[in-house]
């Protein structure tokens, strides 16, 4: 059978395109001309190869703000996953309690960032604010303005109360979705609460798991707005993560190609471990 | 190994119940003998289920007792009621091996390890599941998984009862009738109660000794498949056993005689209804149909060919009946006349037979 060739549904694919060029491409190519380039203004470039990628690499800076945000991102998926799937397993599956918790739980996920780093500025603040205060009335001398390890726990703290409930929300969504027929034929079986959690309850969370904890990778790995609202980056440079430190090299100093540089070495690193994880975890899917 | 008898047990997923339609189950009262195999016969929705866990311990019942013997276990938890369930769908702990599946109820129950792999080879070699002992149980197919479930059921062997959930559902037609027949082979074998839930006909007929049949929330028939299809106890039996089912046509009576469309019909039934009830008819099935010239009048309206045999389907009034007719025999066109053998005639009051 002949076929017409028509063309004409590649008019189709246009407004796609422009979409991606305009919010995905051009800009990441803007940062890509960037990186390889030095410029001093009035759209004067030289090339300068893999200078910035190289001077980037080698700078200790990066590295101490590099070792931060994986100490924090690796510190909150270690609080936020267990806490987060804890708290599933203990909210009602039925009842008017399901959805009271589910609202509170969704609450702090409805408070903009910024807001949320506010909140919790004034909340620690070891004079006026309730938090710094009881801690300072139980004896323990507590100042996230000038003791880094203040400051750390304050930031943990803020982000696993920030977003242990998007944890909480996905488990809880993974285990409403387990067929009751599970948890009978377990009970037939005599399995253990723990056999029950064990066997059944986490390998089926496993898929919405994997996903929380992508989401909060991605998420506390380019954390910017709370920890800058919260401390700045200090005291010192001792909260001073990724975003922070590229924000202030590209808007602090002007100094474009390194940032440029940065910002990709950045996003390939996110985009690495992401793939990575992604992989290891559903190696068994599908077989 | 125990004798179960459920007692007035009804149940409602309800916190209140007012109505009778609030009742998944509603009044039953049955005895389960010690090794006895039986089907749990009924339409979707009629309540197979929850009594089936209700006897397994899933579930308590709203009112009523379940004795194991002569024990109360109306609030034992299922683990001390030595039970086995396979479901309708396969459930399989995907992070397992196939050979640890099989091995988790027993490992469960603290046996020790030589005769947890005595059992599990025996029953995987029952099942054909010895080549895949080792794989991972989540890479199985529907089928694969479905026997698994099996074998979880079968692998203990110290258990009051194994109820089957319509378990063959999922499984391959071919694969069915031999699953099915490993069953009763089993059964015979281990002289174990079981208990088969199905809503075919011919799973339970071929499966069980007794076969009970429930409708809408009550057991309105226990018997053997011969009893079921020869003197059904309610025009639901009739009904929903036999292929076609039985033919229930309305009738009147008239002083102690039967009428069908004014035709007056001899019946087994030699009692007669109360007068209070509001719905009298009478059950003959297809196969006790036959022409008769002293018969009454019908009209035939379709014959259909399967082959061994025929099904007429004629009409008076506005009723239709069915018959099966020899495919030797002659059928004549139009009109004809057909009578009901007396023997095989009851009279249904609302439902329920008369004797």
């Amino acid at each position: 059978m002949l076929k017409t060739a028509n063309q004409k549904a590649w008019y189709f694919v246009v407004p796609v395109v422009v979409l991606v060029a305009f919010n995905a491409l051009i800009p990441l190519m803007t940062v890509v001309n960037y990186s390889v380039q030095e410029t001093f203004g009035d759209n004067v470039f030289f090339w300068e190869g893999v200078k910035w990628f190289e001077e980037v690499l080698n700078s200790d800076r990066f590295h101490d703000s590099f070792l931060r945000q994986l100490a924090f991102t690796g510190m909150i998926l270690v609080i936020e996953v267990p806490l987060g799937i804890g708290v599933a397993l203990s909210m009602p599956r039925k009842g008017p309690w399901v959805s009271v918790c589910l609202v509170l739980m969704a609450l702090p996920l409805l408070i903009p960032w910024n807001v949320v780093g506010a909140m919790w500025n004034i909340f620690a603040l070891p004079d006026i604010g309730l938090l710094g205060r009881s801690i300072n009335a139980l004896g323990i001398d507590y100042n996230f303005t000038q003791q880094p390890e203040s400051a750390w726990m304050t930031t943990v703290l803020m982000d696993v109360w920030h977003w242990t409930s998007l944890v909480v929300l996905l488990a809880y969504a993974g285990l409403c979705s387990i067929p009751d027929a599970y948890y009978q034929a377990a009970k037939i079986d005599g399995a253990s609460a723990w056999s029950v959690f064990w066997r059944i309850q986490l390998p089926k969370l496993k898929r919405v798991l994997t996903i929380a904890i992508l989401l909060r990778f991605m998420d506390s790995f380019m954390i910017y707005t709370e920890p800058f609202v919260l401390t700045g980056g200090g005291p010192g440079n001792t909260t001073t993560f990724l975003s922070i430190d590229l924000v202030k090299i590209a808007l602090g100093q002007f100094d474009l190609g390194p940032a440029a540089a940065m910002s990709l070495i950045y996003f390939l690193v996110v985009l690495l471990v992401c793939w990575v994880f992604y992989t290891l975890m559903m190696r068994h899917e599908g077989q | 190994m125990a004798k179960i008898s459920l007692e007035q047990v009804k149940h409602s997923y309800l916190a209140q119940p007012a109505k009778s339609e609030d009742y998944a189950v509603k009044q039953v009262d049955a005895v389960w003998q010690d090794g006895g195999a039986y089907a749990l016969l009924g339409p979707s929705g009629c309540g197979k289920t929850t009594l089936l866990n209700i006897i397994s311990g899933l579930l308590v019942p709203s009112h009523g007792r379940v004795l194991f013997n002569d024990t109360d276990v109306t609030k034992v938890p299922t683990i001390e009621r030595q039970i086995a369930q396979v479901f309708q769908f396969p459930v399989v702990y995907d992070t397992m091996t196939v050979f640890d599946n099989l091995a988790f109820p027993l490992r469960n129950r603290g046996i020790a390890e030589a005769k947890v792999r005595d059992r599990v080879m025996e029953i995987a070699g029952m099942l054909d599941l010895e080549s895949s002992l080792r794989r991972r149980a989540s890479g199985l197919t529907m089928d694969g998984k479905q026997k698994i479930s099996l074998g979880r059921g079968l692998v203990r062997d110290d258990v009051n009862v194994i109820m089957f959930d319509e378990p063959l559902t999922v499984i391959d037609p071919h694969l069915k009738w031999r699953l099915r027949s490993k069953l009763k082979e089993l059964h015979k074998r281990l002289g174990l109660t079981m208990i088969y839930v199905t809503h075919d006909q011919t799973e339970a007929l071929t499966f069980a000794d007794q076969v009970v049949v429930m409708y809408d929330g009550t057991v309105v028939q226990v018997g053997t498949p011969v009893e079921l299809f020869e003197c059904p106890n309610h025009t639901f039996v009739g009904h929903f056993i036999g292929s076609p089912g039985m033919n229930i046509l309305p009738c009147e009576l008239d002083n102690g005689t039967v009428r069908c469309a004014g035709h007056a019909v001899n019946t087994a039934s030699s009692g007669r209804p109360r007068s209070d009830v509001t719905k009298t008819e009478i059950g003959v099935r297809p196969e006790f149909v036959r022409f008769d010239d002293h018969g009454f009048p019908v009209h035939i309206v379709k014959v259909d060919d399967l082959g061994r045999y025929r099904i007429v389907e004629v009409r008076y009034a506005d009723q239709r009946v069915k018959m099966i007719v020899e495919e030797d025999a002659a059928i004549p066109s139009g009109s004809a006349r057909i009578s009901f053998d007396p023997a095989a005639t009851r009279i249904y009051a609302d439902g329920w037979v008369v004797n």
